[in-house]
């Protein structure tokens, strides 16, 4: 490159344009990679318990009260916009602190974030001995530990309380676990043998072959069914009572005293005497929580396993339903059909069919296969369960079914280019040998466009993880009752709804009535989807470029 | 193969053994061959269905109504007695004639069979002089009676299933009581009558046999002792000129009272308050000299459907003018009934849509909806003039009564009258408002609403967001492009690709997110830094690439040619930091501290927080690696000995790329700006997430959108199978499908000429 020290020559080289085009492309990666750095950090930040700070704050009308809580963001507000809203900082030079806590305790205060500024921040400390409390309603609480009752006897206070409260948690926890189990699998299983029964019934009824042995029968199953459910629920409500036997108080930081049933504490920890190593574990039991258990109080809690679940169980549908049709589409179009005008145009048609909206395909699906095809199959296979739709409604088989028309292109496009890589020479060799089209093409070429077929796989998989508008129209929901793969038979059960991280992702963040609450656990959502779909396309990058280093040698 | 042992080759190849499985294996190839064919075309079929499964959809709301005749029979009852009303009930299976001597006869539709006749309570030697309808689902009337009386009553229909089969069992229902109500106390006949009722008020407007007109209200009172209300009865007596009255009209909230007099004269009176009605304004609504023959409601009681003499028909409804005064104006004509000495006869509206059907004297009936303007059909039932005609109030039967005395039934298929073209992108005046506009409104919370549903706000708002996207992308991409394609030292491209193309890989619902949740507040709370970064970050470049080439040599030889791009990575983190920082400073001294409330109130731009900026910032990240991918790929693709060439007769690298390279490329970049443009009017979750989703036309930047992808997603969950509503939401599917297919169609040609041009370059 020859420089011009002259400055219009140097404008006229073009070189100047030379480092703007260069700058776009520092852009885009500044913001890819800062993008991918905010969520991460935004997501992994959440699960790390930070130390309560408690203050003395005065409020705008000028109130003196104690708030403690996390401390989650600190952002600068020009001094003129907190003027207008009402605060007294005459005297106050440039731009204000403002700290967002997390102060918790939502039953006391009604919300769980607030805002401070600096200059009315008094006493900063983290003091010692603060207990917080993870509940299943409410939120967390973030407190002084007072006592710990059984049955509203007081057991233990003070210094005493902790460790009573330790192993009377672990108990509760225990049953809790006990009850979770009986009301999810055994009641679930008994309410679905119900529903088969009634279903049984309404079937034959409609079929005019109820007969009194059928009655009988029908009846005897019923009752032993029912048998069954009240020796649980009794049990049950034994558990219940034993749950709910011990409680605890504490006290806030502005001395209101709160009682905690310990059926409703999911865990507690002492954030300000935590070490950087109970810092660490807690950290991973609250990613393994995150990953591993079901969500709560509005989804803004727990975990999000089911999420989880749905997306892969319909992506693994989705992958089996589109790769023998996608390839076969391929094999006809680059090995069988004759190329001429015809194939061009197909060709250009599902190469174009990648770039419609996949909302489309999301109206598409509600109409044909839900209502259309869900309809007929209701009315002919299904009659016992209406007027109540079964295949008629939303569900994960129409959700995978519309995501495998929508990557169909994707797989058809890349299997077509490995198999366009192939060297006739492979190909004319092997039918010299005397294979015939199919051996050909079954021995040899079908494994040498493996990995294209790979890549194009890998690549629909990725769309589909991350496609929610389609999904929005014909099978997902916020929460989902029960998995569509559990221990009742058929096990799996293509007609119901499921739950999908990007969905959860706009549901959460945008419907959820405590956005600020819920938003942590939104990035960390995010994040675990990014994760999920920069592996998998690395993944893909990773098999096509071995692949065009084979065929080079080739 | 099969080795057999044999020694001899040849058996190898003719062994029974061998030649069976050579068969085997020629069906085998057979087999897959078929299989292949009919999967692969089975496959492609089902591609083709979605564009035809859409358009089945969506066909229905073109079509034109289809009328059909279903029997014929005489008038029930006497036929002698004048029919004074005809009426249907829900099912559309039983009908009710009113005469004239004071006889309600419910027939059965299908074949006119007499059910019942009920004698209506009129005192002896009154006769009926005037007929008024209520609102029309209630089955109200009043009959105005030659004695200064008038009775009110309803018409309902009990519906039973006893065994299982449904049975309906009309009644005849008397809301003021049996006994006629005493409209004015003089015995004079009242030859027109206008009422409404509800629970706490009847309000009667009529009109007497001498000439005058007189309105009159029943309102309830509480009573203190027991539970039936009492009715307190305001009479005044209204203004009116000279000439005879043709038609009275009150609308359903007692509000406004229109009359109208054979010299086509309107008269509208602000009746709200019943005990001092107003009388506001006079207007002609004839036209051209052409005099009214039949004058009726729309449902709502907002407009009103005016039949000429000639057969044209006009819509007029009230509208509010400069000085805030509500007049009548003539909205739209429809002229398909129209031929010399053919006045309209009669105009039945349906029930809870704005269409109508009208009758003339040549035995014509025309299928009519307002606000689409469209006519649906036009059929003639018979030679003779049509006295008389009744909708069903699910507008899928009519009943139409001749000049001879028979009825006949006609069935009615009319499933979208409120889609024409014009409705859906035209202009488009509604009741109520002050002028004619494009607007979306699928549903509201009130019944009465009509739904309002053109697309042209949503494909604005659509082609909205995809220009503001555009506007970022593409000078990101393109210029991107030609770095990586170009100027790029190979190793870096080894990292940028995949990085552009994991980019292209994030779901936008992740964009979306961030955009609605994090990038919104940043932005509103850093507008004045927001703004400096677009100006000082080309600065900031060029200040940079001058003071790097200015440096020595030696340093400058550390970092070779193509590595610009990294080198400018910290500037543009530094660049975008400071711009932020600065943001509060800037926006202290520049506006008072708050840019928002400042361009408010000193240019009047309103401010969403989620406005296009968002949705160009979040889609155009979004569309940029779509764009890149396929721009690099053409430039890439450019043959090296012509930018070779080029460099050798002394062009400077940029000269070379700008002139020869860019240049071949061109269509490449054309058509890669086209399927980038296809993707951003297609995206949905991140105008959904990053917009308000109001369905606003207006340009500025700082305002939101609705989309058309956004608009499906958020309604077609609620909107009910088969509906007009869900087949114009298929209907704004197709438009998207078209759309992007005929933009990637374009840049798909585009391309292969390209491949086909660089193998013979």
């Amino acid at each position: 490159m020859s420089v011009n020290n002259t400055k219009v020559g140097w404008f006229r080289s073009g070189t100047p344009w030379v480092w703007m085009s260069a700058s776009a492309v520092s852009i885009s990666l500044v913001m890819v990679f800062g993008l991918l750095i905010l969520i991460a950090a935004r997501g992994l930040g959440y699960f790390w318990p930070a130390d309560l700070v408690a203050m003395d704050y005065t409020e705008r009308d000028g109130t003196e009260i104690r708030v403690m809580g996390e401390q989650r963001e600190t952002s600068l507000v020009p001094l003129e916009r907190l003027l207008d809203a009402g605060f007294h900082l005459e005297g106050h030079q440039g731009d204000v602190e403002r700290h967002l806590l997390k102060i918790g305790n939502r039953d006391l205060y009604g919300i769980d974030f607030r805002s401070v500024i600096e200059p009315g921040v008094k006493n900063r400390t983290t003091p010692e001995g603060v207990i917080a409390i993870e509940r299943r309603e409410w939120g967390n609480f973030y407190g002084f530990l007072n006592e710990v009752k059984e049955a509203g006897n007081v057991i233990a206070e003070g210094d005493a309380a902790h460790a009573a409260l330790v192993t009377r948690l672990e108990r509760a926890l225990i049953l809790h676990d006990e009850i979770k189990h009986i009301e999810k699998i055994e009641i679930g299983a008994i309410n679905y043998q119900l529903e088969r029964l009634r279903l049984k019934q309404r079937k034959l009824e409609l079929n005019n072959a109820f007969d009194a042995q059928h009655e009988q029968e029908i009846a005897a199953e019923r009752a032993e069914e029912e048998k069954r459910y009240e020796v649980l629920q009794k049990k049950l409500m034994d558990l219940y009572d034993q749950m709910n036997r011990d409680s605890l108080t504490a006290v806030s930081v502005d001395g209101r005293q709160v009682e905690v049933n310990l059926a409703k504490v999911v865990r507690i920890f002492y954030p300000n005497e935590m070490t950087v190593g109970d810092k660490l574990q807690h950290y991973f039991m609250k990613v393994w929580e995150f990953l591993s258990d079901e969500p709560r109080e509005a989804n803004t809690e727990g975990g999000i396993f089911p999420a989880i679940f749905g997306t892969v169980l319909m992506v693994i549908l989705m992958a089996i339903l589109v790769t023998p049709f996608g390839v076969v589409a391929a094999i006809y179009l680059r090995e069988y059909a004759t190329q001429g005008p015809v194939t061009r145009v197909i060709r250009i048609a599902v190469n174009n069919l990648a770039g419609v909206p996949s909302v489309v395909y999301g109206v598409f699906g509600l109409g044909f296969f839900v209502y259309f095809l869900g309809g007929n199959i209701d009315a002919l296979f299904f009659p016992e369960a209406g007027p109540a739709p079964t295949f008629g409604t939303p569900g994960i088989l129409w959700s995978s079914l519309t995501l495998a028309i929508l990557t169909l292109p994707v797989v058809i496009v890349a299997t077509e280019e490995g198999l366009s890589r192939i060297p006739l020479a492979v190909r004319e060799g092997s039918l010299a040998l005397g294979a015939t089209k199919a051996e050909t093409l079954w021995r040899i070429v079908i494994p040498m466009a493996s990995p294209a077929l790979m890549t194009g796989l890998i690549l629909a998989v990725a769309r589909a993880a991350g496609e929610v508008a389609p999904l929005m129209l014909v099978g997902v929901v916020k929460l989902a009752p029960s998995m569509p793969l559990d221990g009742n038979f058929p096990f799996l059960h293509l007609d119901r709804k499921f739950m999908h991280l990007g969905f959860h992702i706009y549901d959460v963040g945008f419907q959820s009535p405590n956005v600020e609450a819920a938003r942590p656990l939104v990035y960390a959502t995010a994040l675990l989807l990014v994760l999920v779909i920069v592996i998998l396309n690395l993944a893909a990058i990773h098999i096509r470029n071995r692949l065009r280093e084979k065929y080079q040698s080739v | 193969m099969n080795s057999s042992g044999d020694n001899q080759t040849a058996g190898l190849f003719t062994s029974e053994a061998s030649a069976n499985h050579r068969r085997r294996r020629m069906v085998k190839d057979t087999l897959t061959r078929y299989a292949v064919g009919v999967g692969g075309i089975s496959v492609i079929i089902a591609i083709v269905l979605i564009f035809f499964y859409l358009l089945f959809v969506v066909l229905p709301l073109f079509q034109s109504a289809d009328v059909e005749k279903r029997a014929s029979y005489g008038v029930p009852g006497t036929a002698q007695d004048e029919t004074l009303y005809l009426a249907m009930e829900e099912q559309a299976e039983i009908g009710v004639r009113f005469t004239t001597s004071g006889k309600a006869v419910f027939f059965d539709l299908t074949n006119g069979k007499f059910i019942l006749d009920e004698r209506l309570p009129i005192p002896e030697g009154v006769s009926i002089t005037s007929f008024a309808k209520g609102q029309m689902d209630q089955g109200i009337i009043a009959l105005g009676l030659s004695n200064g009386q008038a009775l009110v009553l309803r018409h309902i229909y009990r519906v039973t299933y006893p065994n299982d089969k449904r049975q309906i069992t009309p009644q005849i229902k008397y809301p003021l009581g049996e006994a006629p109500v005493e409209i004015i106390s003089d015995e004079v006949a009242l030859t027109q009558i206008a009422f409404q009722s509800n629970e706490e008020q009847t309000t009667f407007a009529v009109a007497t046999d001498d000439g005058r007109l007189f309105l009159s209200a029943f309102i309830a009172e509480e009573s203190m002792f027991d539970d039936t209300p009492e009715l307190e009865q305001f009479t005044t007596e209204l203004e009116l000129s000279d000439s005879p009255i043709l038609r009275i009209l009150m609308d359903q909230d007692h509000q406004n009272l229109y009359v109208v007099d054979q010299n086509n004269t309107l008269t509208y009176f602000d009746i709200s308050d019943a005990e001092s009605p107003e009388k506001h304004y006079q207007i002609n609504i004839s036209d051209d000299g052409r005099n009214v023959s039949s004058i009726e409601f729309l449902t709502g009681t907002i407009s009103l459907i005016v039949g000429y003499e000639d057969g044209l028909l006009a819509q007029w409804f009230p509208v509010r003018d400069a000085t805030d005064q509500k007049v009548m104006i003539r909205i739209r004509d429809f002229d398909h009934q129209q031929a010399s000495g053919n006045p309209i006869t009669s105009i039945a509206s349906e029930f809870d849509r704005k269409g109508f059907l009208v009758a003339d004297s040549q035995g014509r009936v025309g299928i009519y909806h307002s606000t689409a303007e469209r006519n649906l059909a036009v059929t003639e039932l018979s030679a003779n003039p049509i006295k008389h005609l009744a909708i069903a109030p699910r507008a899928n039967w009519m009943l139409a009564e001749e000049e001879s005395g028979q009825l006949q039934l006609w069935h009615i298929h009319n499933d979208h009258p409120e889609i024409s073209w014009k409705s859906l992108w035209g202009k488009v005046w509604y009741e109520s408002y002050p002028e004619p506009d494009y607007i979306w409104q699928s549903s509201s919370a009130s019944n009465d609403h009509e739904p309002k549903l053109s697309l042209v706000p949503l494909s604005f708002g659509t082609l909205k967001a995809a220009f503001y996207a555009m506007l970022l992308a593409a000078p990101l991409a393109i210029l991107g492009a030609i770095f990586t394609a170009y100027f790029m030292a190979p190793k870096m491209r080894n990292v940028v690709k995949p990085s552009i193309e994991i980019m292209e890989a994030l779901p936008t619902v992740i964009l979306g997110f961030l955009a609605g949740l994090w990038l919104a507040p940043l932005i509103e709370t850093h507008l004045p830094g927001t703004f400096s970064i677009l100006l000082l970050m080309p600065i900031g470049i060029l200040l940079c690439a001058w003071g790097w080439c200015q440096l020595p040599r030696s340093v400058r030889h550390v970092i070779p040619d193509g590595w610009e791009a990294m080198l400018l990575i910290p500037l543009v983190i530094f660049v975008g930091w400071g711009s932020l920082a600065m943001s509060p400073t800037l926006e202290a001294m520049l506006f008072d501290g708050n840019m928002r409330y400042w361009m408010s109130e000193e240019m009047g731009i309103g401010f969403d927080q989620r406005n296009s900026i968002i949705v160009g910032l979040a889609m155009g990240f979004a569309v940029i690696p779509t764009i890149f991918s396929i721009a690099e790929d053409a430039i890439y693709g450019v043959p090296r000995h012509l930018s070779q060439g080029s460099l050798a007769l002394g062009a400077t690298p940029w000269q070379t790329m700008i002139f020869v390279v860019l240049l071949t490329a061109s269509p490449g970049i054309f058509s890669a700006l086209m399927i980038g443009m296809g993707r951003a009017v297609g995206e949905t979750m991140i105008v959904l997430m990053a917009t308000g989703n109001t369905a606003v036309m207006d340009f500025s930047i700082f305002e939101g959108m609705r989309t058309l992808s956004a608009n499906i997603s958020v309604e077609m969950p609620e909107a009910e199978v088969d509906s007009t509503h869900y087949r114009v939401l298929f209907l704004a599917a197709l438009v998207l499908f078209l759309f992007t297919f005929f933009f990637n169609t374009i840049a798909e040609i585009v391309r292969q000429r390209l491949r086909k041009k660089y193998s013979t370059l």
